[in-house]
């Protein structure tokens, strides 16, 4: 291939639905994956609901990742599998490696599109031995969709966040029976469609249960659960540690890239374009996880963007900066704003930390710009309108809250 | 000398795999004796040696006159002459020994006299000023310190597997799940029995660590000493907090321990621990939340900045303490019987030391013509990792980007992975800031059917 005109990081739903985007309107877009097989999470996730705003099909994961890699290539795109991006270079350089060894590749764009990964047992503290048998939702996925092998028969879940519906239905699969599900929160982080579940698969849910420690030399043997009324031990074989997503943000992290100290992901303006204008950012690496047609069409829309970038024609970079003004605010994107036609955000996407019920408001210099009432969650979708007028002074999210 | 027509008769017998008994089987072996190792784990590595703080110590801080200090001094010295042939790294970092209070200061004046006194003279006092001029993200709490320049950091797996694998390229045999169950001396022979069969060696040499006061009294029926073990659990963060540490920062000393130390790793990591409990168990090194909170609050009273910073892993070791300080080493116990026990919190940077010390008080003098020098391959960040190179087969592990071609070298030899904490040890897969969300899959893929201990408990 002659010089590409945009390299794609990552082969998900976000990198691939831009990647087509790109080649339909004609631009020479290499993807840069490092699995064998380009698809993304959904590739190991053989469960359902996958392409419903996309392809208006309920489809499994497999299938979905499939569906993707083919209209990226149908459309043009170039797909070099097995090539990790080990670095970031200013002005769209990006250093790779594969069998071949390393080599520097560029293009006047960049859109970094890695994804997010669950936060491990380590990093959440979980005490006890370190025994095997203790995995996040994809490892799982990973084992029983892609290799049908089996870790555990009766594990432990933690968490309730969507992907820990996911992960049940993943045991159902594979004919794993949970001994119970826990969450140390006083209700389930996921949307209430998912609650009939585990009481379906006949799975106990614990609220205000986490797991304090987990035995075992070689293989899992038991967690002590930390209940209200006090500890319990549980025999088990395995542990499944579900959701805390976080952006799959090593590569930023090591580069010369402005990182979001709140959310984890790079700072974004509007058109999802970075501190270095050669780059863009789409899909879960922003915030989290999202649901997969979401990513595609922050992909989409971000690839329109990246278009306006290749003629030149996107105002020059800068804007007011975000503030988050309230404590339960726990990451908002973009964190740039200004005036923004044709961009690909026309809003704020909001996480909270805590239950939060009251008005959330932007304000610039005094006023307020936008507002919405919110009555949410942790980990809950919260929107907020991006105002069409705005100077170049700080922007403050605030709550106020309900008394 | 052993019967050399018998497969399982051999000059040397040591007993334990760890970081003590790889060294050991290399002296042995370099002296020209035909040496077996047995070691009851599925891997080597799984006791004391599997969890440190990676420090190649100078000795400033031993007992004076102690043959600890001069086992340290020996090994440090070896590991120097025999790291590049080996290919194994060393990270030259420095330490700094800090005072945190003015009593602390005070202290410091005798510290640097105890290290001369031991032989390390290039250390350098600093002022509180001159400590942070160095150390620019350490607290402004800090009231002064001394420099270490020799203090360095190595990679603990691969010096260890380094020297097995010597011993192993020049006729050492290892066998592993082999646990010694009970020894007799007869006609100037010992004869073991273990799990995998029965061996005969002249000399028996007592490296079982965590273990050695329970192998002493299997093999010559009593134990002069017991086993007291002492945790040390630590906090791993990932590596963008690296850049706040560049010398080994060390408390001053107490009686029992070296203290909290923060440092880097030689994956280039940051490390905050360990801590110093005791207990009954052996088998379990279990972490606890609270004790890990408290070595985080204690890392950013240290080094503010790390507040920022995530954390990637959490562990914790074993130090096989006695109920005395030093060194269990004695060749008097029972005829061609040698028990190097106790060695606590310093035998990474002393085993090649002991190995030389050990093969003196055997009375070895021999050398082996020629031996052959393996090359550990590198996983420190200092070096070229096999990434850079062609013909890697692709990265399995992202995060710390590792090959399928190390996964395969890892698995193959007398040395193959036994278990998946082995193949950790050998390649560094999934001890990155994912912990395996990514790569468990394939890993398991890779591995089905090669390692003893089966990733998934059943293949
Ligand atoms: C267990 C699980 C179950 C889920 N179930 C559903 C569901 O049922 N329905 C749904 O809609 N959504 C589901 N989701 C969410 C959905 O899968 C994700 O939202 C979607 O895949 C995100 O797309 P993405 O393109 O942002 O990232 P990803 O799909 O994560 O893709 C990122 C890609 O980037 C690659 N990459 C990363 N770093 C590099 C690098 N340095 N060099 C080269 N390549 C790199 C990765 O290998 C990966 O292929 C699930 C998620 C998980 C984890
Ligand atoms: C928290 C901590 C921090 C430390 N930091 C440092 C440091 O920075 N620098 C430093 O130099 N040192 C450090 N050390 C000390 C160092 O790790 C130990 O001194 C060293 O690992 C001891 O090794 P060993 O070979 O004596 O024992 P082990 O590693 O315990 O080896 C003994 C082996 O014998 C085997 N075994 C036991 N019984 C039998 C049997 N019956 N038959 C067969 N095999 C048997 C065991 O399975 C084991 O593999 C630290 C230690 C800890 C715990």
């Amino acid at each position: 291939m002659t010089e590409p005109e945009v390299i794609v990081v990552g082969a998900g739903p976000a990198g691939l639905s831009a990647a087509t985007e790109l080649a339909r309107a004609g631009r020479r877009v290499l993807v840069l994956e490092r699995e064998a097989e380009a698809g993304g999470i959904p590739r190991h996730c053989g469960h359902s609901p996958y392409g419903l705003r996309e392809f208006r099909r309920l489809m499994g994961g497999p299938a979905y990742a499939a569906r993707l890699r083919a209209e990226a290539l149908a459309a043009g795109a170039m797909i070099r599998t097995a090539t990790t991006v080990t670095a970031l270079l200013p002005g769209g350089k990006v250093e790779v490696t594969g069998d071949a060894g390393p080599e520097t590749l560029a293009a006047p764009v960049v859109l970094l599109a890695t994804g997010v990964r669950e936060t491990s047992r380590a990093a959440r503290l979980i005490g006890g031995d370190k025994p095997g048998g203790v995995l996040n939702t994809a490892a799982l996925q990973g084992l029983v969709y892609l290799n049908r092998q089996i870790p555990f028969r009766r594990p432990v879940i933690l968490g309730t966040e969507l992907v820990a519906f996911s992960a049940l239905l993943t045991c159902r699969h594979a004919g794993i029976r949970p001994v119970a599900m826990v969450e140390p929160g006083s209700r389930l982080t996921a949307w209430s469609a998912a609650r009939w579940l585990p009481r379906l698969l006949g799975v106990p849910l614990h609220l205000r249960t986490g797991i304090a420690t987990i035995k075992g030399r070689a293989r899992v043997e038991a967690v002590t659960l930390a209940t209200p009324s006090g500890e319990v031990e549980v025999e088990t074989d395995g542990v499944i540690v579900t959701g805390g997503f976080r952006p799959e943000s090593a590569l930023l992290l090591a580069s010369h890239l402005a990182v979001d100290p709140h959310g984890g992901g790079p700072v974004i303006d509007a058109w999802g374009r970075l501190s270095d204008p050669a780059y863009f950012a789409a899909g879960n690496i922003l915030r989290g996880v999202e649901t997969a047609g979401w990513c595609w069409a922050e992909g989409r829309r971000t690839a329109r963007a990246i278009l306006v970038a290749l003629e030149g024609r996107l105002p020059a970079p800068g804007g007011a900066r975000l503030v988050l003004a309230h404590p339960a605010l726990r990451l908002a994107v973009p964190q740039v704003l200004a005036p923004a036609p044709a961009a690909a955000h026309d809003r704020l996407q909001i996480r909270l930390s805590r239950a939060t019920k009251g008005r959330l408001r932007l304000v610039q210099a005094g006023r307020t710009l936008s507002e919405a009432r919110i009555d949410t969650l942790p980990e809950r979708r919260v929107f907020l309108r991006l105002p069409a007028a705005l100077s170049d002074a700080d922007l403050r999210l605030e709550i106020e809250e309900d008394a | 000398m052993s019967d050399p027509l018998s497969p399982s008769s051999y000059d040397v017998a040591v007993i334990g795999a760890g970081v003590v008994g790889c060294a050991l089987a290399r002296a042995f072996t370099l002296a020209g004796a035909r040496v077996v190792v047995l070691e009851k784990a599925a891997d080597v590595l799984d006791g004391a040696s599997k969890g440190n703080s990676a420090i190649l110590h100078t000795g400033f801080d031993a007992p004076k006159g102690s043959l600890e200090l001069a086992c340290i001094r020996e090994g440090y010295a070896l590991y120097h002459d025999i790291r590049e042939r080996l290919g194994l790294p060393l990270v030259r970092a420095g330490a700094m020994v800090l005072a945190w209070s003015e009593e602390e200061v005070a202290g410091l004046p005798a510290l640097m006299a105890q290290a001369e006194a031991n032989g390390i003279t290039d250390l350098e006092a600093l002022t509180g000023v001159g400590v942070r001029a160095l150390e620019p993200a350490l607290s402004e709490g800090v009231r002064g310190g001394f420099r270490v320049p020799g203090e360095h950091l190595i990679d603990p797996w691969s010096a260890a597997h380094g020297y097995l694998a010597q011993a192993l390229a020049n006729g050492t045999v290892l066998m592993r799940q082999a646990e010694v169950l009970a020894g007799r001396h007869s006609a100037g022979h010992w004869h073991l029995a273990t799990t995998a069969g029965a061996v005969t060696a002249d000399l028996v040499i007592n490296a079982a660590g965590l273990w050695g006061d329970e192998v002493d009294r299997r093999v010559i029926g009593e134990s002069w000493f017991t086993i007291k073990p002492r945790k040390g659990q630590f906090v791993v963060y990932d590596k963008t907090a690296a850049a706040l540490a560049g010398h080994i920062l060390l408390p001053v000393p107490t009686k029992i321990t070296k203290g909290i130390v923060v440092c880097r790793t030689a994956f280039g990591n940051l490390l905050v621990g360990p801590t110093a409990e005791e207990q009954d168990g052996r088998e379990h090194a279990t972490v606890e939340r609270e004790t890990l909170q408290a070595l985080m609050r204690r890392g950013c009273e240290i080094l503010p900045a790390l507040a920022d910073h995530e954390v990637t892993a959490v562990y914790a070791g074993l130090r096989p303490a006695t109920e005395e300080k030093h060194y269990r080493i004695r060749d008097d116990l029972a005829p061609g019987y040698i028990c190097v026990g106790g060695i606590r919190s310093t035998g990474l940077s002393a085993a090649l030391g002991i190995a030389a010390h050990v093969v003196r008080l055997a009375g070895r003098d021999g050398t082996l013509a020629d031996p052959i020098w393996p090359e550990m391959p590198n996983l420190s960040v200092d070096g070229e990792r096999d990434w850079q190179r062609p013909g890697h087969g692709g990265i399995v592990c992202h995060c710390e980007l590792v090959t399928r071609r190390e996964i395969e070298a890892a698995l193959t030899g007398p040395m193959a992975a036994g278990s998946l904490a082995g193949l950790k040890r050998r390649t560094r897969v999934t001890m990155g800031r994912c912990q395996g969300f990514y790569c468990s899959a394939e890993l398991a893929r890779i591995t089905e059917g090669r390692l003893t201990q089966p990733m998934l408990g059943h293949d």
